[in-house]
């Protein structure tokens, strides 16, 4: 039994985007150029943001975003057909692009807005078909996807670790971890660590329980976790 | 020469005349199946949804007529279970508007998701948590009881009836009535219910999430008030524009009389129900979840006039007009109050899909907008001028209304008489 999180030290963030393209690549995102920004698929999204103050007193940060693998679940819940579940072995909030309808009722369940749409047919340029990764399917066009925490490695990690007679996956880490410069992103098991004093979490009072903490010394910070205040935080 | 499909004893325009009126119809219903092929060929990217306004213009339209669409069921509610045999005069409009809304809501959603081709996998492999489930399931039996329904009505044409089997089979389709009516009830009550509960389950998004009773927050209770007050409201405002529409009185006027005072006291109830409800989710609901509610009203366009509206406006005011025995008796307030208390649902569907999700969450999120694309506005455009035409189609061939020949002061023709003769 495990219960994966991750613990993410905002102040550390340079938003420097390698998690991105880390996530990306292992996961096979498609690099869909006709995409937006509202219509793009990001399973990890570095969003620059700011205190809310103009001119010298304005500061900004950097929060990196992906599922926030809650343990109680506003997505799985809402799904009519059972595409979306919670693996209570390792506390991951799985997606079933196979079994998934499009309705995208579980988008709008989500507050974190950690969930991606596949508007277009996957595609990729000539050529960089072979730099897929042959332990992650790609998703069609017309099916919902978002974070597992790079799925394809934990398979790969239990393999690994049944091969050597083991029971539990011991180095297993989601790419966006492993590949942070700057070492903000902490990936552990609830079951073994815990997250470092002064922690928290996005929308506590909602009551989704999720196991991406964040933490920073800054107050203003710490008030992004909050409901909106009335003031502009994100940057242009 | 008379049409020898229209049924004796009704005057309807020429072939001709007809054929003018349907064809801006058709040309709607085919630039909505264009703009739905593209969808369906080309994907949801034909669409100005994205990832944040995942719902748009489809879910409102899904929502407002199927409310609307509420009269088929609490018409047949109210005539065959709680016998006011007034209703008999609007019943089959009733259905044939409640087969409309229904059937073009159903196929506004295949065009909505991205996978049409997985529908069945909500039947195989059903979350019996989910709202969207029990939407499906009732929506699916509804619809299947709806096609039911119309087959009386559709077996009054002229030419079916010649048919000895097919009077027969009316016939013994009449005998279960009262139970289609029963079924009809219970599976409406629900897929009602659970059209509301859909969003006041979302515990992630406090500006719809409601708590409730047991497993249903008190939308599922509101969408069902609110869809069993417009309803006849609906058949009320429809009648009275084929009546506009043909230039002869379709039905008695006490019939849609009787349609404003049951919208108007349900209508008050919903209204109170609301208030009460709101009142909670400001005080309560929400701060409990860390949001104050007054911020979901500090982004324009969306201020508390929208609620105001929505309440005052399309709710009390009606109600009030419509409880008024003097003043329903008077066709122009009767028919404006009745088109209000449809605007009313309609804004209140709007609030519940659109204004959701244009609110923010997180404080580093920004207030979004949505603009549908021509797709989605030529789809929608689309159901409406299949839901016209079908209408049209059915009043021409059909006796949707059994007081129009009384009213008419047409001699009267029985039918079964005339067949006895021949």
């Amino acid at each position: 039994m495990n219960r994966y999180a991750m613990s993410i030290d905002i102040d550390k963030c340079t938003g420097c985007g390698a998690c991105m393209i880390a996530c990306a690549v292992e996961n096979n995102v498609p690099p869909l150029p006709q995409s937006n920004d509202r219509k793009g698929i990001t399973w990890i999204r570095v969003f620059p943001v700011d205190n809310g103050e103009q001119g010298d007193t304005r500061q900004s940060a950097f929060l990196p975003m992906m599922c926030q693998q809650c343990d109680s679940t506003p997505c799985a819940s809402v799904c009519p057909q059972q595409a979306v579940q919670l693996d209570v072995k390792t506390g991951i909030v799985g997606q079933m692009p196979e079994r998934c309808l499009g309705c995208r009722y579980c988008m709008t369940a989500c507050p974190y807005h950690a969930r991606y749409f596949n508007w277009w047919d996957p595609k990729w340029p000539a050529g960089m078909e072979a730099t897929l990764n042959p332990d992650v399917a790609p998703r069609m066009r017309g099916v919902v996807e978002k974070c597992n925490f790079c799925h394809g490695r934990w398979h790969a990690a239990k393999e690994q670790a049944a091969s050597q007679g083991k029971r539990e996956a011991a180095d297993y880490t989601p790419a966006c971890a492993e590949s942070c410069p700057t070492g903000a992103i902490r990936f552990f098991d609830l079951l073994a660590g815990t997250p470092e004093a002064g922690s928290f979490r996005l929308l506590e009072k909602l009551g989704t329980e999720t196991k991406i903490y964040y933490r920073s010394k800054r107050a203003w910070v710490k008030g992004l976790a909050e409901a909106p205040d009335g003031k502009e935080h994100h940057l242009a | 020469m008379p049409n020898q499909l229209i049924a004796r004893g009704l005057k309807r325009c020429s072939t001709a005349q007809f054929a003018l009126w349907v064809a801006p119809w058709f040309a709607l219903l085919a630039y909505g199946v264009y703009a739905a092929g593209l969808c369906l060929v080309k994907g949801l990217n034909q669409t100005n949804m994205d990832n944040r306004f995942a719902f748009g213009l489809w879910i409102f339209l899904d929502l407002t007529i199927i409310a609307l669409g509420a009269g088929a069921f609490f018409t047949g509610f109210l005539l065959y279970i709680m016998k006011m045999k007034e209703l008999k005069g609007v019943i089959y409009s009733a259905v044939v508007i409640g087969l409309v809304c229904y059937s073009g809501a159903i196929a506004a959603l295949m065009v909505d998701v991205g996978q049409p081709v997985r529908a069945w996998f909500t039947f195989w492999y059903p979350n019996v948590h989910s709202m969207l489930t029990e939407v499906t399931f009732c929506l699916t039996c509804y619809l299947t009881v709806l096609i039911i329904e119309y087959l009386p009505i559709l077996l009054k044409n002229r030419k079916l009836r010649d048919v000895p089997s097919f009077l027969v089979f009316e016939f013994e389709l009449h005998k279960l009535i009262y139970v289609l009516a029963g079924v009809g009830t219970f599976l409406s009550f629900f897929h009602q219910g659970s059209l509301g509960g859909l969003y006041g389950v979302l515990r992630g998004r406090p500006f719809a999430f409601r708590e409730g009773l047991a497993i249903w927050p008190s939308t599922f209770f509101l969408f069902i008030l609110s869809a069993v007050a417009v309803g006849p409201s609906f058949i009320l405002v429809t009648t009275w524009i084929a009546s506009k529409l043909t230039r002869k009185p379709l039905v008695k006027p006490e019939v849609l009389q009787l349609l404003g005072r049951i919208s108007g006291v349900l209508l008050s109830v919903y209204v109170l129900a609301k208030t009460v409800d709101t009142l909670i989710w400001i005080n309560h609901t929400s701060p409990n979840r860390g949001f104050a509610a007054w911020q979901y009203y500090s982004f324009e366009p969306f201020g508390t006039w929208i609620l105001f509206l929505e309440i005052v406006g399309f709710g009390l005011i009606p109600a009030l007009l419509l409880l008024s025995k003097r003043l329903r008796q008077r066709p122009a307030i009767l028919v404006s109050a009745a088109a209000l208390a449809c605007c009313g649902i309609a804004l209140n569907r709007f609030v519940q899909t659109v204004q959701t999700l244009a609110l923010p969450t997180l404080r580093f999120d920004p207030f979004l907008s949505y603009w549908p694309s021509w797709q989605e506005t030529g789809t929608f455009i689309g159901v409406i001028g299949y839901g016209v035409l079908v209408y049209s189609f059915s009043y021409r061939y059909l006796q949707l209304f059994p007081q129009e020949r009384e009213l008419a002061a047409l001699p009267v023709v029985e039918e079964e008489q005339v067949l006895v003769e021949r």
